[in-house]
């Protein structure tokens, strides 16, 4: 009997190595898997590097039609319209969150907050589908009117309102970035320890107060990575944001102005680049893409580790 | 407290108004907090009613049933968007859950220290890269050497994009079945691998399924790969090696479009998305819900 | 279930064991008696659980965990010689503190768990059925076979977790202070079995309960921390010997209750 069993327990362990192998061998074959992405990109860029060298980021001309190619307008595009989301969404998602974590009653805070989770779950076109009919004719209409009149004196909100332009596209990418922004805050805030709040309390500070002067503070550096994470997404949004920017690859100065992101020239033109030098600008656009988004990710990730580690 | 009354009798009234001050801006404050809350879940409102008044307003049953017509002829629908939809995003939730559960089980039960970190990292990577670039690769391995355009080089971006979410919650799945468990099956002399899939799996499942729930809600929707791996068509298309409709597309197709009737498919087929995505968190909310409360 | 008396042993040998860079336990040589039940006791954290777990050689699955020195199981060391861990936790079963039945197998399916996946549908029923009278539990289950396990109160649990630990047919039967989360009615129980089965299996115990040690076990060892903190064996006998007249004064002040 001793004799079958090991035979049986020799048999299970080669099993096992089988085993072990498929699952190290998922693991393995998903880190090549993104290292070949880079790769790929990279190669595909390979020809628009040579021809363009560094000077790609910063010349101003997107012209496929004499094959000149420079990102310029497109990182203007996608800084500044990513820029206005960030503002817009911290300072509503910030906000949203401190209530949604300490002065709201748990019935308010729990069907709010599950509201304001859905909107991470509409699917970008939809978002560009709203914002092209109904955000863009608002604007037109009645939002861009109202600031050039308030504000027209300043270059940001002079020229022609078209609807579509940066500033729709800033507030439609606000909306996407916001549940981002006010979940990982709630709970980062959420987090910090109630004795902190205890104490200031007891030392006769309101709720806003305690809020402003002690939790938000001490929230800083999750909040700070929250943000980062929302930046991420607002650079790399490419349906929403070409359908509602104007896809006008133009450095200028209003806010009204058509304009052009980095992810939206590659989804309008790809399928029409007609020379390889064109593909390969665009490749390389989509290895900008990579570079930014991995860059603020790792940031972003190493706020979170610090804010969760101490804990 | 009375030294001060006495001495300086007027010091006390200004601290009684600050004191009103004070509270009075911190009930600004949270009614200002409380005005973002309720101004983003209202913005979240406005978007579902606007698509469900104007895409309501394309659904009928021809909607659901015919292929697309061209502008001026009545009764074209998203049918083939559909069904394409519905056949790339199946093929991907088949490539990317199995490799994507693996992965979970390598994280939570075999992998040490710098590995496992190193692996974690990538996910979380993958997470951000946008979906365009991801497209961008799907193009560059699987259509640009076969040269032409398919539902499968679409499937593989989809799983791409999905495998992050699916790692990250089989991961937690499994973690979170007790050690005891573990210890359990392999204390009795059950193998790796059954003590893993005849037991750990089992008992992590319903989060493991939620998993993959949430990796699909995802995907559907997601339209910048599409452009140009699946394609798009207009015509019936079963055979994942061809270009194939996809619901999103014509969304997006139709939306850009010069045309008001071919507006209004946009609506209604945004409408079934937002509806399919939905149902898919709810789902899946549904089915951790009732466990965690045993 | 007769067994060989002469030649199923267990026995630990010059046995040391870390957590990381930790040692936990040092020097243990133990011989376990067959046919008996042998108590490890001490106070807690002086290793009786760490060595019970080298045993099985479960202690080497916490991550930074390691083993040194050996463990005989018939004259065969299970850490350095041709038998495989999965073999050897057939052989040495294991019943731990709480009980721990799978959650998506049925009472019958927890029963049966350890079988080969190869073994005969009514084979496996009837192995099922066998050591569900074993330990007790058949009349109170029988009726409900295919339930989820974890309906059943937490002394039948653990009779399932010993009843599918047995279905393995193993030499010898680790416990982990089995009654530790059990009710008395349900402790008390759980000691009649041990002391039934005892006449077929080499059983050690981990209590921290020295009348439990004293009622069930034929043989008893007693551990305890030394000045640096590592886990040593102070004195091992039969258990009336030690109780009565314990060799060393250490285990005189534990017995009789000055510490621990």
């Amino acid at each position: 009997m001793i004799l079958s069993l090991r035979k049986r327990a020799e048999r299970a362990h080669r099993n096992d190595r089988v085993f072990l192998g498929i699952v190290y061998g998922s693991a393995g074959t998903f880190v090549l898997l993104i290292l070949a992405l880079l790769v790929q990109l990279i190669l595909g860029s390979w020809q628009s590097i040579r021809t363009f060298g560094f000077a790609f980021l910063w010349t101003s001309q997107w012209n496929p039609v004499t094959s000149q190619f420079g990102a310029l307008p497109l990182i203007f595009g996608t800084v500044v319209s990513s820029f206005i989301a960030i503002l817009l969404a911290g300072i509503v998602g910030i906000l949203a969150a401190a209530f949604l974590s300490d002065f709201a009653p748990r019935e308010i805070a729990r069907p709010l907050s599950f509201i304001i989770e859905l909107l991470a779950a509409v699917p970008s076109v939809v978002y560009g589908l709203w914002g092209l009919f109904v955000l863009a004719p608002l604007m037109r209409v009645a939002i861009g009117p109202f600031l050039q009149h308030v504000l027209g004196w300043s270059p940001l909100f002079s020229g022609p309102i078209y609807g579509v332009g940066l500033l729709t596209a800033g507030i439609i990418l606000a909306l996407m970035i916001l549940p981002t922004v006010t979940a990982i805050s709630r709970d980062v805030i959420a987090a910090i320890p109630q004795d902190l709040r205890e104490a200031s309390m007891a030392l006769g500070a309101t709720k806003w107060e305690t809020m402003r002067r002690v939790v938000l503070p001490a929230a800083k550096t999750g909040i700070f990575g929250a943000l980062i994470l929302a930046l991420g997404r607002a650079v790399g949004e490419t349906i929403a944001a070409t359908m509602v920017i104007g896809n006008r690859p133009e450095i200028a100065a209003s806010l009204f102005a058509p304009s052009y992101t980095l992810a939206s020239v590659i989804a309008n033109e790809f399928t029409e680049a007609t020379t390889d030098v064109y593909l390969s600008a665009l490749l390389e656009l989509g290895l900008l893409l990579f570079i930014v988004s991995f860059i603020i990710n790792a940031l972003a990730r190493l706020m979170m580790w610090t804010v969760f580690r101490g804990r | 407290m009375n030294v001060t009354t006495l001495a300086m009798p007027e010091r006390t009234a200004p601290h009684k108004t600050s004191i009103h001050i004070r509270r009075l801006s911190s009930a600004f404050g949270v009614f200002i907090t409380g005005l973002c809350a309720s101004a983003a879940a209202l913005a979240m409102l406005i978007i579902l009613f606007y698509v469900a008044v104007q895409g309501s307003q394309a659904l009928n049953v021809g909607f659901f049933t015919h292929l697309p017509r061209p502008v001026g002829i009545d009764g074209g629908g998203v049918a083939n968007g559909i069904v394409g939809s519905a056949i790339t995003v199946g093929i991907a939730t088949l490539i990317a859950t199995p490799v994507g559960v693996l992965i979970g089980i390598f994280l939570a039960l075999f992998a040490r220290g710098a590995l496992a970190e190193s692996v974690r990292f990538l996910a979380d990577v993958l997470s951000g890269i946008p979906s365009i670039a991801i497209g961008l690769f799907a193009y560059a391995l699987l259509v640009a050497p076969l040269h032409h355009f398919s539902a499968i080089s679409a499937a593989f971006a989809f799983a791409v994009l999905m495998m992050p979410i699916i790692i990250r919650t089989s991961e937690s799945a499994i973690a979170s079945v007790p050690r005891t468990i573990r210890e359990g099956a392999l204390a009795l002399g059950l193998s790796s691998y059954r003590a893993t899939m005849h037991v750990i799996i089992p008992a992590a499942r319903p989060a493991i399924i939620t998993g993959v729930l949430l990796g699909i809600a995802r995907i559907t929707g997601e339209t910048a790969p599409l452009l140009f791996t699946a394609f798009g068509s207009e015509f019936w298309e079963l055979n994942p090696k061809n270009p194939m409709a996809e619901l999103a597309l014509q969304v997006f197709n139709y939306a850009i479009s010069p045309y008001d009737s071919w507006h209004r498919q946009a609506w209604g087929g945004a409408l079934i998305l937002i509806v399919a995505v939905f149902a898919l968190n709810l789902i899946a909310r549904a089915i951790l819900l009732p466990r965690r409360q045993r | 279930m007769q067994m060989q008396t002469t030649t199923r042993s267990l026995a630990a040998r010059h046995l040391r064991a870390y957590y990381g860079k930790h040692l936990a336990i040092d020097g243990v040589n133990l011989e376990f008696p067959p046919q008996s039940v042998t108590a490890l006791m001490g106070p807690s954290g002086c290793g009786k659980t760490t060595l019970l777990r080298c045993l099985n050689r479960i202690h080497e699955l916490i991550p930074g965990a390691r083993v040194e020195g050996s463990v005989l199981l018939d004259g065969e060391d299970v850490y350095d010689s041709d038998i495989r861990p999965i073999e050897l936790r057939q052989r040495v079963g294991m019943v731990f503190q709480r009980p721990n039945p799978f959650p998506t197998l049925s009472i019958m399916g927890n029963a049966t768990a350890g079988l080969s996946q190869h073994t005969r549908k009514d084979e496996r029923r009837a192995i099922g059925e066998s050591v569900l009278r074993k330990t007790g539990l058949w009349d109170q289950v029988k009726d409900r076979l295919d339930r989820p396990a974890d309906m059943l109160s937490g002394g039948q649990q653990q009779r399932l977790c010993i009843a599918r630990a047995l279905a393995v047919q193993p030499e010898v039967l680790l416990m982990d202070e089995p009654t530790s989360a059990l009710d008395p009615i349900a402790t008390l129980s759980i000691e009649e079995l041990m002391s039934a089965l005892a006449a077929d299996y080499t059983i050690v115990v981990v209590t921290h309960n020295m009348q439990q040690a004293a009622r069930v076990s034929q043989h008893a060892a007693f551990m305890l921390n030394d000045e640096t903190g590592v886990g040593r064996l102070v004195e091992f006998d039969e258990t009336a010997k030690i109780f009565k007249n314990p060799k060393d004064r250490r285990t005189e002040d534990y017995i009789t209750g000055r510490f621990g």
